[in-house]
């Protein structure tokens, strides 16, 4: 691995530099109704307008390269016959300025599923291979944070350049060529002893900072033991069915189809939307016949597929410990409380 | 402030191999209507050819694999190939019209191009069951998977020992097929095919497939070491199938059914087939019985 460490002030002129690129960003969204900081990703056109002080947005990164609606083919019909235009949706490099390990974990697990199985889906994976990402350490967790228990609050892979707040300077983990060619215009040098022992300080006070913990240990058994456990049914009774925990999730990619024909019948569309396991209508078939009409038999396997499928079929969950569903939920359903439950513990915050 | 060099971190055109890649995604084929038949009341059998001679020739696929079937403008849905594997690229499919999709193209004539996408799926294994005795088994739409294996167990028949087909229908006209079953009877065959409601004209057997199933197991000798099972049909009829076949001892990767589940992409993307976080379009629609007990919410 490649480090440099760089002044504060510098990190404006990185930006400046590659601001010739789209750049999606944090940016401050006002407060929320408990008067805390709503933060979001979108573009920003100027560094002052980055917010890189955030601890965690509401929504994941996920629209960049999974919108919630996307056109998929468009078709020119003619007669009988018919032609279909393909457009991936990808126009220009798009640069992720200040994001955190848990929405880069995300990106990299949807890759193993959309890029990596036997059929790579195009439209995911061209975004995916348009991006270039600038990582920044988050140091000060939500309470409701739970990603060191998912493995996932640091980062191996899927950036670019990874920079850590050390007070007056930034340590910067350097991950491509392309990346270190643009940190020649500006001013780095290379670590000391003392950045090193600065940047150990700093990941240590931040360990020390997690308030929510999830056992996940053998929790692949444990769901398929306790699948007929009252615990679900307790959580099914709450759950809206309102589908914001996927919403919000960086790793929920379930869609729909639907095919439009246009007014003039000269041609059609076919455009895929996100969906949720949670709605109801998600595992219907024809006739009427609903695999999962329960509330809580939809909440169990969203919950399956991220524990349990996901971490047979890839080792590792299919959740970043990001807290943002259940910062999200109207029902006060979180990850490491159902997850508690089905264990036959009460959860604590410690 | 000085002049900052600006640097553009990628190029911004699409790497090629995405482009390549694409193609792999959609594996898109246009096929023509060339005929239908109506089968009964409900259901519809589609003759497709891949119009292009090339792909043609190159579509292959393999018994109980399924295509989507595309209608620009309306909608795509997964169906059961229900030809022979030796026919590549001319394909049949049964098809019942019960929703958006199926309505739309029970209106189609003759000489429509829909698009086609697959073959997808898991597959049965006819070959590894050469040597020894195949037992089909079908409740009502069921039979529409069956008959690609049907097909490649008789255009192979000296490779097996006996071939029972067992197949039920709620009433005789809801029977499909019925115009092919003197063909199969005559590949030396047990074809045992029952109905719950007879009619006047009824002369055959009367009640479940079960019912015949539980006859054949009594009479075949040492069933459990000789025996493959396929099964298809309603829930309830995989449930009584498999414990009747398993109380006989048959091993649990001998006995295989098939899973439908909605499906929208049969790519395993869209998460709408999974069975407990199985996929049914990846690893089914075709499972072993084993998988299936480890599957939740499977039957
Ligand atoms: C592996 C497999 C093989 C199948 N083989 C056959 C066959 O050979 N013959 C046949 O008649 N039917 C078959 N089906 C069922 C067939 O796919 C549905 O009847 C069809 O999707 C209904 O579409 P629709 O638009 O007319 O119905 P609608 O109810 O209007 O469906 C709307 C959408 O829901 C989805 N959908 C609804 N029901 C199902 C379902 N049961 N399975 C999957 N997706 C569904 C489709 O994507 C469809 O576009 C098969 C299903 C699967 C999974
Ligand atoms: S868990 Fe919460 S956010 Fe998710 S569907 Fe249920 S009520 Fe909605
Ligand atoms: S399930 Fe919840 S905690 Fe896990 S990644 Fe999704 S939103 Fe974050
Ligand atoms: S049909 Fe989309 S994942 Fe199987």
């Amino acid at each position: 691995m490649i480090f440099k460490v760089f002044d504060k002030a510098e990190l404006q002129k990185l930006f400046e530099i590659i601001a010739i690129n789209p750049v999606v960003g944090p940016v401050s969204r006002g407060l929320d109704r408990n008067g805390l900081p709503l933060v979001d990703f979108d573009y920003v056109y100027d560094f002052d307008d980055l917010c890189l002080d955030y601890r965690n947005t509401t929504h994941s990164l996920k629209r960049f390269f999974l919108p919630y609606r996307e056109n998929l083919c468009s078709f020119e019909m003619n007669g009988d016959n018919w032609d279909k235009i393909i457009d991936l949706n990808v126009y220009k490099t798009h640069v992720f300025f200040g994001i955190h390990a848990c929405d880069i974990n995300g990106l990299n697990k949807l890759e193993k599923v959309l890029t990596g199985n036997v059929y790579p889906d195009p439209y995911f994976t061209a975004k995916r291979q348009n991006m270039f990402i600038i990582a920044l350490n988050c140091l000060s967790p939500l309470p409701s944070c739970f990603c060191r228990s998912m493995g996932t609050d640091t980062l191996l892979h899927g950036f670019e350049l990874l920079l850590t707040d050390l007070g007056d300077r930034f340590f910067a983990e350097i991950q491509s060529s392309k990346a270190f060619n643009i940190l020649k215009a500006i001013e780095t040098r290379d670590p000391e002893e003392h950045d090193h022992e600065r940047y150990m300080e700093v990941i240590e006070d931040k360990n020390k900072s997690f308030m929510t913990q999830v056992d996940t240990t053998d929790l692949t058994k444990i769901l398929d033991m306790e699948f007929q456990a009252d615990v679900w049914k307790e959580w099914g009774d709450k759950c809206l069915a309102c589908g914001t925990c996927a919403n919000v999730c960086p790793t929920c990619y379930c869609y729909g189809v639907e095919e439009n024909v246009d007014l003039e019948l000269q041609g059609a569309s076919k455009t895929r939307h996100l969906h949720s396991c949670n709605l109801i209508d998600f595992a219907q078939v024809a006739g009427g016949h609903n695999f999962r009409p329960e509330r809580h038999v939809r909440l169990k396997y969203r919950f399956y597929h991220k524990h349990r499928g996901f971490v047979e079929a890839y080792e590792e969950s299919l959740c970043v410990g990001c807290g943002r569903c259940g910062n999200a939920c109207l029902a006060g359903i979180t990850v490491p409380e159902v997850i508690a439950s089905v264990r036959g513990k009460e959860h604590s915050h410690e | 402030m000085s002049k900052l060099p600006f640097v553009d971190v990628l190029d911004n055109t699409v790497s090629s191999h995405i482009k390549d890649d694409m193609s792999s995604f959609e594996y898109t084929y246009k096929a023509e209507i060339t005929n239908l038949y109506q089968l009964t009341a409900a259901e519809k059998l589609y003759q497709l050819q891949i119009i292009d001679p090339k792909q043609r020739r190159d579509f292959t696929f393999r018994p109980g694999q399924f295509v989507m079937l595309e209608i620009p403008g309306i909608g795509e849905a997964p169906f059961s190939i229900s030809s022979s594997p030796i026919r590549h690229g001319d394909i049949e499919l049964c098809i019942r019209a019960v929703g958006n999709l199926t309505n739309f193209l029970n209106r189609l004539q003759r000489g429509t191009n829909v698009g086609i996408s697959g073959p997808f799926g898991t597959s049965f294994p006819v070959e590894k069951m050469e040597g020894q005795n195949v037992m089909l088994i079908a409740g009502g739409l069921g039979i529409v998977p069956l008959r690609a294996p049907i097909f490649s167990v008789l255009e192979n028949r000296s490779r097996y020992q006996e071939v029972d087909i067992i197949y039920g229908a709620i009433k005789p006209d809801s029977l499909l097929f019925t115009y092919q079953y003197e063909t199969w009877r005559q590949f030396d065959i047990n074809l045992n095919i029952t109905v719950d409601q007879p009619d006047s004209s009824w002369t055959g057997p009367v009640g479940r497939v079960t019912d015949i199933l539980q006859k054949r197991i009594d009479e075949i000798t040492n069933f459990a070491d000789t025996t493959y099972v396929i099964a298809c049909g309603p829930p309830i009829m995989f449930k009584f199938v498999c414990d009747m076949v398993m109380k006989k001892g048959l091993p649990m990767h001998k006995m295989f059914v098939s899973l439908e589940r909605r499906m929208h992409c049969g790519r395993g993307k869209c998460c709408r087939c999974n069975i407990g976080s199985t996929y049914t379009c990846l690893k089914g629609p075709v499972f072993d019985y084993w998988s299936v007990l480890n599957l939740k919410e499977a039957i």
